[in-house]
Formats: C-alpha cells, sequence, structure tokens
C-alpha cells in the first residue's frame, strides 16, 4: 500500500482513489434504478395489455379517480425533487444547515404524498372498488371494472412502497449530514438517495396521466 | 512451493466469525459453493427417486401425488437453487477480481449481502418442501397454481428473494469489471471469463426484476384473487405465460453463458494455444445475451398465440444458433493443431463441445414451429435441456471447479479418479439422457407418473443410466473432499496458464497480490510466454 497515509476515512481498501470509488458507487445505483425500472415495467405491460382489451370500461373507471389529489400529489412530488437536488447542491457548496432544511423539506412532501394516498385509498375502501375478488362497487360500466382496480392498487402501491423506503433513506441522510459525515468533497451517499428519489418521482410522473387522465 | 504456515485467505483471519461476517470475494465463493454443490446433491438425489419409479411401467415406489412433488422440487432446486447462481456465485466470485488484478469486487458488503439473502430464499424453499411440497412443475404456470392446495406462495416468495442475490451478484460483477480492472488493462485484455459473466450479470440485471413482479403477482392472484392471471375474472393465464418466460428464457442463458465463459479459459489453457477468435468469442456472448430477450414466444407455440408472432419467435430462436455456433467452432479451431493435455478439465470441456452441440441442434428441431407441435411437452424437451443444462453447464462447471480447485484450497484432487469420474459421468448422463430423445420421438410425455408397457426397455436403459451418473459424481465428491485433507500441495500455476490469477500463490493471500500486479501479456499469449507448471 503506497498511499496508506493520505487515504481518507471513507475510501474503502479495495478502491485506489476517491475517483474511482465514487465512479463504482454511482454505476451501480444507475443499474439499480435499472432494475427498478424493470420490475415496474411488468406492470406497465400488463396495465398496456388490460387498457387495449377493456378500453371503454379503463374509461370509465378512471372518472372514480380524484384527479385534483393526484394533481396535487404529483405537484408534491415534483417540488420534492427540486428541493433534494437543492439539499445536494448545499452540501457541495459546504452548507449543512441549508441542507438539512432542504432534505426536511423533501421529507415533509414525501409525508404529505402518503397523506393524500391514504385518504384515496380509504375512499375506494369505503366504495368497495377495490382489487379482483374484493371489488363490491356498482356503477362502472364496462366488463371487469376490478381489473382496473387491481391494476391502480399494484402499481401505486409498489410506488407507495417505494416512498416509504425513500423516507427512511432520506431520514438516514439527514442523520448522517447531521453528524456531518458529508463535505464539499465527499457526498456521495446523498447523490445516490437523489438519483433514487428522482425516479420514484419519474414513476408516479407516469402512473398520474396512465391512471388518472384516460381520455 | 509455500511452507503450510504462510498467511493465505483461507487461514488468516482464524475464527468462525471471520467467515460469517467476511467481505472478501474468495471466501464469499466459498460459501456459496459449499452452499451449491450441497443442493445439487439434494437435487441429484430427487432424480434418482424419480428415475426408480420411472424404471417400470406401473411402478408404485412414491405415490402419484409425491412423484409431481420430487419433479418440481427436482427442477425448482436445481434451477433457482443450483445452476443460477452456481458459475457466476461460486467460482465468477473466487476467480472474477483476481483476473481483473483487483483486490476485491467493487461492493463487497453487497456480495456477502447476496450470499445472505440466498440462504434466506433456500430456506423458504425447502420449508415449502416440509409445508407441503409444490407439484406445480417449476414454472407455477396458472390456474393450477393458484388452485393448487400445495404451499405454492412460500415456494414463490423463495424464488423471489432469491431473485435479489442473482441481481446483486450481476450488478456488482458490471460494475467490478468497468471500475475495477487493472490500469493499463483494457477491454481486449479481458479473459474471455469475464467476458462471459459481463453478459451474464446483464441478463442478470435486466429480466430477474421482471420475474420478481411476476412473482408477486401471481402470489397477490393467489392469496387475494386479483383476477390479472383468471380467465373466470377477464384475466389471462397466457400473459403469465408471457411474463414468466420473458424472465426464464433469458435465465437459460444466466445459466450456459458462465458455462461458455469457462470453456474459453479452458481450451486455451489445456491446448497451450492462444485462443482462436477472441473478439468472436467475446462479443458472441453480447450477442447471445441481446437475443435472449427477444424468443421466450417459442415456448408458448401450443399455447395459442397469434401465428405471425409464432413465426417470428421460432424465426428469431434460429438466431441463436448463430453466435453459439461461432463459440463452438472457435473453440475446436482454437484446438487444431494445439498440443492437447487431456487432464480432468479438458475432459469436461470435450464433454461440454459433445453434449453441448447435440443440446444445441435438437434445440433448433424445436425451435421449428411445425417439429415442435410434434415435440413439445415430450421426453424430447426434457432430453434436450439436460443437453444443454447438464451437458453444457454442469460440465463446464466441473471444468472449472477441477482447474481453479488447487487455486481455491491449494489441494490437488486425484488425476486418475479424476478421468473415471468425468468418463463414468459421461457414459452415464448419455445413457441417460440420449435414450429420452428417443422416448420423447416416439411419443412419451413428460411428468407423466405411469406410462404404456411399449416405452418400458427405454425407460428402464434411462434409469440405468442414471446409476451410472450417480457413481460418477459419489467418485467425484469423495475424491474432491479427500484431496482437502490429503491432497497434494498444490503449486500456485498447476497447469502452466496465463491469466492473473495463476501469477500468485495457492491458496491466494488475503488481498489476493502481495503487490499490485503488472500486465505483461495478454491471457491467451501461449505463443509467446512459456509459463511453467508449478
Amino acid at each position: 500500500m503506497t498511499h496508506a497515509d493520505n487515504r481518507p476515512a471513507h475510501l474503502a481498501h479495495h478502491f485506489t482513489d476517491v475517483e474511482q470509488q465514487k465512479d463504482s458507487a454511482k454505476l451501480g445505483m444507475w443499474l439499480f434504478l435499472l432494475t427498478e425500472v424493470l420490475l415496474f415495467g411488468g406492470l406497465f405491460a400488463a396495465y398496456a395489455i388490460y387498457r387495449s382489451t377493456h378500453i371503454d370500461m379503463f374509461y370509465n373507471a378512471h372518472k372514480f379517480l380524484d384527479v385534483r389529489l393526484g394533481a396535487l400529489n404529483t405537484f408534491v412530488l415534483i417540488f420534492s425533487s427540486v428541493t433534494m437536488a437543492l439539499a445536494i447542491r448545499s452540501v457541495q457548496l459546504g452548507d449543512r444547515r441549508k441542507a438539512l432544511v432542504n432534505l426536511g423539506i423533501t421529507l415533509v412532501c414525501a409525508g404529505i404524498f402518503l397523506v393524500v394516498k391514504y385518504f384515496e385509498y380509504s375512499h375506494k375502501f369505503h366504495m368497495g372498488q377495490l382489487p379482483g375478488k374484493f371489488y363490491t362497487f356498482n356503477g362502472i360500466a364496462g366488463s371487469n371494472p376490478h381489473i382496473f382496480f387491481s391494476i391502480y392498487f399494484m402499481m401505486t402501491g409498489l410506488h407507495g412502497i417505494h416512498v416509504l423506503g425513500g423516507i427512511g433513506t432520506i431520514g438516514w441522510m439527514m442523520v448522517r449530514t447531521a453528524k456531518g459525515e458529508f463535505s464539499a468533497d465527499y457526498y456521495t451517499p446523498l447523490e445516490l438517495t437523489g438519483l433514487y428519489w428522482h425516479l420514484v418521482d419519474i414513476i408516479w410522473i407516469f402512473l398520474f396521466p396512465l391512471l388518472y387522465l384516460i381520455g | 512451493m509455500q511452507s503450510p504456515t504462510v498467511a493465505n485467505y483461507l487461514n488468516s483471519p482464524t475464527g468462525w466469525k471471520s467467515w460469517l461476517f467476511t467481505l472478501d470475494h474468495k471466501r464469499i465463493g466459498i460459501m456459496y459453493l459449499a452452499a451449491i454443490m450441497t443442493f445439487f446433491a439434494v437435487g441429484g438425489v430427487l432424480a434418482l427417486i424419480i428415475r426408480l419409479q420411472l424404471l417400470s411401467p406401473h411402478g408404485t415406489l412414491v405415490s402419484a401425488n409425491t412423484y409431481n412433488q420430487l419433479f418440481t422440487l427436482h427442477g425448482a432446486i436445481m434451477i433457482f437453487l443450483f445452476i443460477i447462481p452456481s458459475i457466476p456465485a461460486s467460482l465468477g466470485n473466487f476467480v472474477l477480481p483476481q483476473m481483473l488484478g483487483a483486490k476485491d469486487v467493487a461492493f463487497p458488503r453487497l456480495n456477502l449481502a447476496s450470499w445472505y439473502v440466498y440462504v434466506f430464499g433456500s430456506l423458504f424453499a425447502l420449508y415449502s418442501i416440509v409445508a407441503g411440497a409444490v407439484d406445480t412443475g417449476w414454472t407455477f404456470y396458472t390456474p393450477y397454481s393458484t388452485t393448487t392446495n400445495t404451499s405454492v406462495v412460500s415456494m414463490t416468495l423463495g424464488v423471489f428473494i432469491l431473485g435479489f442475490s442473482s441481481i446483486f451478484t450481476g450488478l456488482n460483477f458490471i460494475v467490478t469489471i468497468h471500475k475495477l480492472r487493472l490500469p493499463g488493462m483494457t477491454w481486449f485484455d479481458m479473459p474471455l471469463f469475464v467476458w462471459g459473466l459481463y453478459a451474464t450479470a446483464i441478463i442478470q440485471v435486466l429480466a430477474t426484476p421482471v420475474l420478481g413482479i411476476t412473482l408477486v403477482l401471481l402470489i397477490l392472484e393467489r392469496t387475494m384473487g386479483i383476477g390479472i392471471f383468471d380467465p373466470a375474472m377477464g384475466g389471462d393465464p397466457v400473459l403469465y405465460q408471457h411474463f414468466f418466460w420473458f424472465y426464464s428464457h433469458p435465465a437459460v442463458y444466466i445459466m450456459i453463458l458462465p458455462g461458455m465463459a469457462i470453456i474459453s479459459e479452458l481450451v486455451a489453457a489445456f491446448t497451450h494455444k492462444k485462443i482462436f477468435g477472441y473478439k468472436a468469442i467475446a462479443f458472441s456472448s453480447l450477442a447471445i445475451a441481446f437475443i435472449s430477450f427477444l424468443v421466450w414466444g417459442h415456448h408458448m407455440f401450443t399455447s395459442g398465440q397469434s401465428e405471425l408472432a409464432a413465426m417470428m419467435f421460432s424465426f428469431l430462436t434460429f438466431l441463436v444458433a448463430i453466435p453459439s455456433g461461432i463459440k463452438v467452432f472457435n473453440w475446436v479451431a482454437t484446438m487444431y493443431k494445439g498440443r492437447i493435455s487431456l487432464e480432468t478439465p479438458m475432459l469436461y470441456t470435450l464433454s461440454f463441445l459433445f453434449l453441448f452441440s447435440i443440446g444445441g441442434l435438437t434445440g433448433i428441431f424445436l425451435g421449428a414451429l411445425g417439429v415442435d407441435v410434434h415435440l413439445h411437452s415430450t421426453y424430447f424437451i426434457v432430453a434436450h435441456f439436460h443437453y444443454v443444462m447438464m451437458g453444457g453447464t454442469v460440465m463446464a462447471f466441473l471444468g472449472g471447479l477441477h482447474y481453479w480447485w488447487p487455486k481455491m484450497f491449494g489441494k490437488m484432487y486425484s488425476e486418475f479418479w479424476g478421468r473415471i469420474a468425468t468418463i463414468l459421468v459421461f457414459i452415464g448422463f448419455n445413457v441417460t439422457f440420449f435414450t429420452q430423445f428417443i422416448l420423447g420421438a416416439k411419443g412419451m410425455p413428460r411428468r407423466y407418473y405411469n406410462y404404456l408397457d411399449q416405452y418400458q426397455p427405454l425407460h428402464a436403459f434411462s434409469s440405468y443410466g442414471s446409476w451410472i451418473l450417480g457413481l460418477g459424481f459419489l467418485i467425484m465428491f469423495i475424491y474432491l473432499i479427500h484431496s482437502l485433507f490429503k491432497g497434494k500441495k498444490a503449486p500456485g500455476n498447476p497447469w502452466g496458464a496465463l491469466t492473473l490469477e495463476w501469477t500468485n500463490s495457492s491458496p491466494p493471500p488475503t488481498e489476493n497480490f502481495e503487490t499490485t500486479p503488472v500486465l505483461t501479456h495478454g491471457p491467451y499469449a501461449y505463443d509467446t510466454v512459456v509459463a511453467d507448471r508449478g
């Protein structure tokens, strides 16, 4: 080991330098995001197939989703992506306090998203607009309206789990930022969390029109 | 040669904790190897019981229900617990960083997590054996899988979890290959084993998530009746087949590509000749990975797919033969005028070339639409995929295991018994499975508990073959275990091979190399460099 003395503490033993470690982490994260896209891809494929075979039913069923709440959530998530990016910018500029504020706002937005989702879900539970065999609602014209809600709950549910994962990770990043683990020289975990959070937003940006805005 | 007290990755650090919490890719590879070989033995014993049941047309060794569970477990264990992780997670983990001159894989903690996730997923799979074994076949086709009262949920949950371990390994390898190569090592300086694992890793990362969501949908279908795959509720059971094979056909290449990758190493090392067509072999791996995503429909030629779709899938299936053929011809061309030494790994290489060619060619038969209508769901299929998976991947795996055994454990196995076992495995395999081509062509359906008397002689012959095969494996297990305790000490480079992992001692030091290695020649520069054996 030639540079044993000037290796920073966060540099793992098997990497030659900080650059190599950072590049590896980023590539790994992008590959992980790719697996996420394919995970949701299966559901998008199911959506495309059943929408093409049930065009009228999908149109009739989508009217029972609240566009205003969906739009509100879309706005909340896009805004949280901005604050996430600002948090990383603040760390790059060495402003720990500002980074914490921005991460906090991101966390609150994620919370608001889930609260809105909770009200939407409980309304549907109340109305009996549930997946598959639990579907009891009467009043949607077209065959097999339960399929729409199977897909709706699968897609938004899987997305919701990812939001929960994001809340946990962002919270953990706040703790590490508060402890002063990140600086302008080293903020890779924060950057990776940002990438993940943007993916969660992008998936929602596809879900919103596909489910709420069927024309 | 080194004295026994020299520190290496096996003896330093010491203590069971140093193994359970190890971040060393070599130790994780060994832990994977132990787990994988255990499941291989379990799956093999299940296969022997199946063959014993089929010895006579009205056999009653096990009940019909138990028989269904036996072939399901044999398939599920061999596919998900053995063959998918086999080469990448055990041999790949051990060798890949060394071949690149790296100290470890890019994410050592993720690597260890992958092993624990694998063990955790295996426990689920084992639990479902105890709690009313699954009888659906390893493909879990709906609607049967949503209505049978066996433990489909715990089994599919196990497979879902195992998928994560596969993704972790693949992701780790891609990043390692991109970022941790020795300074100065270009993509075309990499051994072909690395190229093969790279192509495999791409499929692992891209296909496995789709299996994950498919199994989640299946579990929800079973537990909550979401109706996606249930025709009574407007769903489509064939959609399940599409989803399943969108993963599981590429998964076949997750199994065979690492086998091909090993053969590229062995064929050069044991003919002591520069590999013929390096770039052709490297790119054909990527071509196979690419085409693998476009052929899943050939599993559904008889499931009510449109004729146009069937024709396109048939055509795309034929395309796979091109990169596969390129590889086989290049390996044979490498052997031409080479100095071939017939040690155990080379015997397995020759077995691979012979058996994989038969397996590949019969795949073309099955890809042809008219022929497939006659042969689908018969023993012809069973024989075909055993020729590719066992005759291909397992032969390559065993070849690789013997090739790197001295490096892994610092001990030589018995060459004499090694050759005997290889010959027994080769003969036993052909007796068992070539017979099944004939059975299938005569119309014997797969997965049947009893059968017509006319098939009896061939079935019995196949069962005799399974005993020869079993004997071969038994001998192999005995001499390999024996070598760990009584084997001759292995030198650093027993085969005179030129890739980087042979430049260090056997077993390698904890950090892989005493000093950062310097790349002085290509991996197959047998025409210019002579490496002494020893």
